[in-house]
């Protein structure tokens, strides 16, 4: 989890004990961290809270207050309702119920915890050794916990109760090892997950014994997990001792235990039905609050943010779509109405993305002004670091944006309609149609439970309505054209049963299914091997040949714009930095961004001609919420200067048509100049912008 | 200075011992009978890493170079082979021995995400192989803010969390981390294949940086050959556990001898149009087939099925390193 606190700045006030704070820093945060808003955001937790804190206080201190001894019987008032004398009324012998319910309380409350304390720290443990120990000792633990579950825990404890008789410590504790089992199970797979973390593995290098990993990295791990399971054992435990009470194995008869008295109530229901009332209501809740307290801490922290849409960002896209239909059309650069643009051609128009916000007012920006045009059977490469809104721009593209993230404003035009004015429902008939995606990871687009064939032969004859024997026709002609040899094989197979390779050519030929015009490429070969990337561009730039088809290939690799991109557009913080024709850009980039890049990419350089140092660019990406004003880029520009304080738009670069959003980009041809691999002044350096959290001024001093 | 600073080790001994030794390592995954059965994942691998040397080992996913180094970090059970450190064989070091070891030998892991433990402050990550080595917290603090300005970062960051930072900052955090007991040799696993163009170059100009002033060793794992290209002095490719081919950098990457060295050196594509045309076309006149077909027979040569110059003899008989120039090249007929 994310502290959500600011880091303690360090205390001016404080200097002497400078060293102590940075321990108490760390234990505060831990107990921010432990008992987690996330408890107190939900009412039902707080309400059992509360409730559980009154119980235990009054429980605890119920000699010093409670009216009447557990045994005192008042003959005068046998099976009465609440009283002045007894607030809750009074049992079959006239003993006080409200006396007998705290009374009981320490030892049901304590005996439950017993329970938690033996189930959840045997399972904990167990599930701690095994995953560290993995292999042999892993299996033999596992089997021994499947035997436990497989026993009949009931016949195991009423076996107990025959032996050691009513002793409730014992029996619950008992009960708590036969938990152990499940709450195994629960743990483990955590804690075998937590053992593989490369922390885990620089811990081992480290030298670090497997006990102090267990200890260190993996218990705070799985601290969430096992405060859940305690609240819902600590429930579970309750019940089943009221139970057994119920049926006679409570504590020994004089003794109050709720259980006891709700069977004693059960025997009065007709005549005294207020009896079962105030012990029942008192067991129900303390079991509510124990399993409100375990749903509210397990609760995953990005519970809020769910995948699918919710009904009100549908509503809100829904809203913006009509705001950008209602907006008036623009007119193109060269004065061409948007009618008149030529079937398979795409033109973005100044398009904006943002997150929704909830309020009147606009939300953070993540695309601005990004003007795009694909020619029919071209191919334009999206470039940047992460975080410049170039996979943004692509799912725009498709309405496939994230949930939350929307079309603000501007035009996607695509064979003359704007798709940035369409609806969700009609955008389905464009998707896969028209425009297919392919994205980075391959295995994504394939569902394991299906084979190859199904999947394609299933969107073949959703998209093109044939029939099934055609279909399958259509599947094997589709996975030769991507280049599979063994195509009836691979049609048999499972995505997990192919390299990664080979599900990239399966998902090119998924796309190409409903034989589109446009093909948008999300970092297609990121995941993959050089050779296999090499084959796969092939393989795209033969299709675009064969085809027509256009394509937008989003990467991060300038060797790939270099080896498939006829025009590229290089973005930086949201906006087109620098736009023209492949060659053009890259042999003689204008932009300085673009030139560093270049700089910094080892690609660039020969093995004799391999630098001292690569050029790097100081500070990172700025997040939406920071962007300036002015030049986006100027914060980390080598060239930057009073000028880049002012908007820049972007303009004609004077080599061909390309476009160039720099003020100096025409002297800086010039005179020449290139990203210099300098040394980066330490201060530069210290410029960070963590992501959280920004560092105030004082932090930096 | 306390005692326990003797612990650490000085600067690098001036022997021609090397480094680091890695001779016939064979690494097979799973138990018993079924590990005896199983290909080999990594199968008689050999390479040295001098003093000062940075040593490169590329390949394709699945050739086996990350469990090489995981085998001598001694996080992978090795099946046969020696692995020696400084002329001291640590191919089953007991748990004691390695954690003598620790200090020496350190790692870089490829995940900047996953390799620093979320809930500890970056301090706490730091100090942590100074604590088990004795050291007091109160020195291990400052040794670990010296250690931070010397990556680039405030030494306010000690009390921060690893989600506080970029990937590229929590790249240099792990660098800190690898460095703060003056090692003589780190191991990188895809230390900076996560990240993007100008972090990555930072990361890579700060190992060079630490190499020239420490003259530490790196054993530098990647895929991405152009990467390995600017740290390693030489380099050493693997294929399907195999060493293919190993020499000087300049010499592999820019005159390839193995067909699968060739392959993979063109398939790397370069940030120049033109020249990346002519690349293209050289790469597809290789002739060299799909990865994805079988897997190759146990014996002879494992790159035989997709290689255009395959015969035969390739199948039966495996090929042995063999000097080209300035490399030793695993082929029958290159």
């Amino acid at each position: 989890m994310i502290p959500s606190m600011a880091p303690a700045p360090a205390d001016q006030a404080e200097t002497t004990t400078a060293a102590a704070a940075p321990a108490r820093n760390a234990g505060r945060a831990a107990i921010t961290k432990l008992s987690g808003h996330r408890l107190f955001a939900s009412p039902g937790a707080v309400a059992g809270l509360v409730w559980l804190a009154a119980l235990v206080t009054a429980s605890v201190t119920a000699p010093l207050w409670l009216p009447f001894k557990t045994e005192d019987q008042d003959f005068t008032a046998v099976l009465s309702g609440p009283t002045a004398a007894h607030w809750l009324g009074t049992d079959e012998l006239g003993r006080d119920i409200l006396s007998r319910i705290f009374a009981a309380a320490a030892g049901t409350l304590g005996t439950s915890m017993l329970t938690v304390i033996v189930g959840v720290g045997l399972g904990t443990i167990l599930a701690m050794l095994a995953a560290g120990a993995g292999g042999r000792a892993e299996g033999v633990i596992s089997r021994v916990t499947e035997v436990m579950m497989s026993l009949p825990g009931t016949v195991i404890i009423l076996a107990v109760i025959g032996a050691v008789g009513t002793n409730i410590p014992v029996v619950m504790a008992i009960l708590g090892i036969l938990m152990s089992a499940g709450i195994y199970r629960v743990i483990l797979g955590q804690a075998k997950s937590l053992q593989s973390q490369l922390y885990v593995d620089a811990a081992k290098v480290d030298g670090a014994s497997p006990l102090r990993i267990s200890l260190r990295h993996v218990l705070p791990g799985l601290a969430n997990t096992i405060v859940v399971q305690a609240a819902l054992i600590f429930a579970v435990g309750m019940l089943i001792q009221a139970g057994l009470a119920f049926i006679g194995f409570g504590p020994p008869i004089p003794q109050p235990s709720w259980g006891g008295m709700i069977q004693g109530a059960s025997q009065h229901v007709y005549d005294a039905p207020w009896m079962m009332v105030p012990t029942g209501a008192v067991l129900a809740l303390t079991v509510l609050s124990a399993n409100a307290i375990g749903n509210a801490l397990g609760k995953a922290p990005n519970a809020a943010a769910p995948h699918l849409p919710s009904t009100a960002a549908r509503r809100q896209r829904a809203k913006a779509v009509a705001a950008i239909a209602a907006a008036p059309v623009h007119v193109t650069k060269d004065g061409a109405p948007d009618g008149e643009t030529a079937v398979g051609t795409l033109s973005v128009r100044n398009l904006s993305v943002g997150v929704d916000s909830p309020g009147a007012g606009n939300g953070v920006r993540l695309v601005t002004d990004v003007s795009l045009d694909v020619e029919q059977g071209t191919v334009l490469g999206l470039v940047g670091e992460s975080g410049c809104g170039k996979t943004m721009t692509a799912l725009s593209l498709l309405g496939l944006l994230p949930s939350g993230v929307s079309v603000t404003g501007g035009q996607i035009l695509w064979n003359g309609r704007n798709l940035a004015a369409t609806t969700d429902k009609d955008m389905e008939a464009v998707r896969g149609r028209e425009i297919a995606l392919i994205s980075q990871e391959p295995m994504r687009a394939l569902d394991p439970m299906f084979t190859v064939g199904y999947q394609l032969t299933a969107t073949i004859r959703r998209l093109r309505g044939m029939g099934k024997g055609e279909a399958r026709k259509e599947a094997l002609s589709l996975l030769e054209k991507v280049g599979i040899v063994d195509a009836a094989q691979i049609l048999k197979t499972y995505p997990h049963q192919i390299s990664g390779g080979m599900a990239q050519r399966v998902a090119i030929a998924l796309a190409l299914s409903g034989n589109p015009k446009l093909l948008v490429a999300d970092e297609p070969t990121t995941a993959l091997d050089v050779t296999v990337q090499a084959e796969i561009l092939s393989l795209l730039r033969a299709l675009v040949k064969d085809t027509g088809m256009s394509v937008v290939m989003v990467t991060h690799d300038l060797g790939v714009v270099a080896d498939i991109c006829d025009q590229v557009a290089v973005m930086y913080a949201g906006q087109v930095v620098e736009n023209g024709r492949t060659a053009a850009i890259l042999d003689s980039p204008r932009h300085p961004y673009t030139l560093a890049l270049l700089a910094a990419d080892p690609h660039a350089n020969h093995a004799d001609s391999m630098p001292e140092r690569l050029a790097t660019i100081s500070g990172q990406v700025p997040q939406p919420k920071d962007w300036p004003a002015g030049c986006r880029f100027a914060a980390r520009c080598q060239f930057a200067g009073s000028a880049c304080l002012e908007p820049v738009p972007l303009l004609p670069s004077g080599a061909g048509e390309g476009l160039v959003r720099c003020v100096k980009a025409d002297q800086l041809a010039v005179e020449g100049m290139d990203w210099l691999a300098t040394d980066v002044p330490a201060s530069r350096l210290l410029e960070i912008t963590p992501k959280q959290t920004l560092l105030t001024e004082k932090d930096m001093a | 200075m306390s005692t326990a600073v003797t612990q650490l080790p000085g600067p690098a001994p001036a022997t021609t011992v090397p480094m680091l030794e890695v001779k016939d390592l064979v690494v097979r995954y799973g138990r018993g009978r079924r590990a005896a059965t199983a290909p080999a994942a990594v199968d008689g691998v050999s390479f040295s890493i001098a003093p000062g040397e940075t040593v490169g080992l590329v390949g394709e996913s699945g050739s086996g170079k990350s469990t090489i180094g995981k085998a001598i970090l001694g996080l992978q059970k090795v099946s046969g082979g020696t692995i020696s450190y400084q002329g001291w064989e640590i191919t089953s070091a007991t748990a004691t021995q390695r954690r003598d070891l620790g200090a020496e030998l350190r790692a870089v892991f490829q995940d900047p995400n996953s390799s620093l433990n979320p809930r500890n402050t970056i301090g706490t990550s730091l100090a942590e192989p100074l604590r088990l080595r004795g050291i007091a917290a109160a020195e291990a603090r400052v040794k670990a803010e010296d250690m931070l300005e010397r990556v680039g970062l405030p030494r306010e960051a000690v009390d921060r969390y690893p989600s506080q930072f970029s990937g590229g900052q929590r790249q240099r955090i792990s660098v800190a981390r690898a460095l703060i007991c003056d090692p003589w040799l780190v191991v990188c696993d895809e230390a900076v294949s996560a990240l993007d163009l100008s972090t990555q170059a930072q990361v890579l100009n700060l190992l060079a940086d630490l190499r020239d002033e420490r003259g530490l060793s790196y054993l530098f794992i990647a895929h991405d050959i152009a990467v390995v290209q600017f740290l390693a002095q030489r380099v050493v490719v693997l294929y399907r556990g195999q060493v293919m081919e190993s020499g000087p950098a300049a010499a592999v990457t820019e005159n390839p001898q193995h067909p699968f060295t060739q392959a993979l050196v063109a398939a790397s594509p370069v940030p120049r149009p033109a020249e990346q045309a002519v690349r293209r076309e050289a790469r597809e006149s290789l002739g060299v087939r799909t990865g994805a077909a079988a897997v190759p027979a146990p014996g002879g040569c494992p790159f035989r099925l997709r290689c255009p110059l395959a015969t035969e003899l390739c199948a039966t008989e495996r090929p042995a390193l063999r000097r080209i120039g300035a490399a030793d090249v695993a082929c029958h007929y290159a």
